[in-house]
């Protein structure tokens, strides 16, 4: 199973197996990482499972759709390296993914 | 004092649908909600999204099902209070009282707590200093508009309430306005407007800046932004809009008492009863085993919580099953003239 691995802004570290088909915000869901609050529960429209995805995985990840970059504008302190994690789909390819999980998410 | 059998907290889906389930069985509610329409989730979030999976409506968007649950429950007339969120709540003999921080009073016989995940609240600035300017030169919703006639104005946001204020403000003030990336999210029409606007000189467009720092002493003279490159730039403002959309905070729910577990409330399935008597949870804000956050599940979940509040708003009755193709009750009460 891929491994995707969760900072929080205290520098603490969780590093999950996350089953393929699931996305990067049910992986942090079900193991109950502190963070990701996922208020719509997937549905892209509230901007509270952001992520900070680490520089070497930007151009690795799959695009973002408009939506997401719209969403993007709601979050708390948005960068060049923020994702939402429920548009993160874990696969084969995605592991070793590290996700930083921003201070706030509103 | 507004007396009624049952307080819904929250007109999203689930809401209005468990109003429809008190009405049928004779029971009388009102709603309160802290957005200024009805729809919750379905109306703040999606209006536009369609839902393809309620029952027997192939697709619907979020604001046809709220205007249609409106018109099912309105043979009941059930009274709305927006703008309000419930703040205080206290047991005085076997009722119960609420407020709202509107000071809206009700003495009720339970309460049905549909509040999806919480009440929607802007989104603020990351930058600390912005909290001493709230309310006074900084806003994340507009109230009185003639204060910034002939002022300079910041507004940070690329969406709809940015662009729209934005330009209806460059008619009476200066204005800059301050977006994270060259896209927006408003509509195309207004993104083109803002666009003129700018190129005419009557709105000053900075893309890809967002808020660095706020300074003035009393209220604010002037906002730092920064660029992604990292070029910093002061600007003088007078007030300070920022249009980020809404979060959801469960607030004064969390000290009722109730029992909370990762910011739902705990009920059972018999009834969706919390472990307060009388205090009912349904919907998005409900946890179970099991739980679906679906809107039919809201619905069931609704459906048994009315029949939960009858006993406490009529004790001394019992209360029958019916269906509505067939109990005369339940149809008048709907309204419909038999032949």
């Amino acid at each position: 199973m891929p491994k995707i691995t969760y900072k929080t802004e205290d520098d603490k570290i969780y590093t999950i197996d996350v089953q393929n088909g699931l996305t990067v915000m049910e992986g942090a869901i079900q193991n109950d990482i502190p963070g990701i609050d996922a208020d719509c529960g997937g549905g892209m429209s509230c901007a509270t499972c952001h992520v900070y995805v680490n520089e070497e995985w930007i151009d690795k990840l799959p695009v973002k759709e408009d939506g997401e970059e719209d969403m993007l504008d709601m979050a708390f302190e948005p960068k060049k390296n923020s994702r939402l994690s429920c548009q993160l789909i874990v696969s084969d390819t995605l592991n070793g993914l590290v996700v930083n999980i921003p201070s706030k998410q509103g | 004092m507004n007396k009624t059998d049952v307080l819904i907290i929250g007109a999203g889906p689930t809401g209005l649908f468990c109003a429809h389930q008190l009405g049928i069985i004779g029971l009388s509610c009102e709603i309160v909600d802290s957005l200024d329409k009805a729809g919750g989730q379905c109306i703040e979030l999606y209006p536009d999204k369609p839902i393809y999976d309620i029952p027997a409506i192939p697709e619907c968007t979020g604001e046809e099902l709220t205007n249609n649950l409106l018109k099912q429950i309105k043979p009941f007339n059930v009274n709305f209070h927006l703008n309000q969120r419930v703040e205080e709540l206290k047991k005085i003999n076997d009722r119960w009282y609420v407020k709202t921080n509107g000071n809206k009073e009700f003495d009720v016989a339970s309460i049905v707590i549909a509040g999806g995940v919480g009440s929607f609240e802007p989104r603020k600035f990351p930058v600390k200093e912005c909290e001493k300017f709230e309310g006074n030169s900084l806003f994340y919703a507009i109230k009185d508009k003639t204060i910034f006639r002939d002022k300079t104005i910041s507004i940070f946001g690329g969406g709809d309430s940015a662009l729209d204020w934005a330009i209806e403000l460059s008619n009476t003030s200066k204005v800059n306005l301050i977006h994270r990336r060259d896209g927006f999210s408003g509509a195309e029409a207004s993104v083109q407007k803002v666009k003129q606007l700018n190129d005419q000189g009557k709105i000053n467009l900075y893309t890809k800046y967002q808020l660095d720092s706020v300074a003035g002493e009393d209220k604010i003279n002037s906002v730092k932004i920064k660029h992604d490159e990292g070029e910093i730039k002061e600007i003088k403002s007078d007030y300070v809009l920022g249009f980020f959309g809404l979060i959801m905070q469960l607030g004064p729910i969390l000290s009722w008492g109730l029992n909370i577990d990762k910011k739902k409330v705990e009920v059972n399935t018999e009834n969706f009863e919390t472990n307060i008597n009388g205090i009912f949870a349904i919907g998005d804000i409900c946890s179970y085993p099991g739980k679906l956050k679906l809107i039919l599940s809201g619905f069931h979940e609704g459906a048994l919580a009315a029949r939960g509040c009858f006993k406490y708003a009529k004790p001394d009755e019992k209360l029958r099953f019916e269906f509505t193709t067939t109990s005369k009750a339940a149809q008048e009460r709907l309204g419909i003239k038999s032949d």
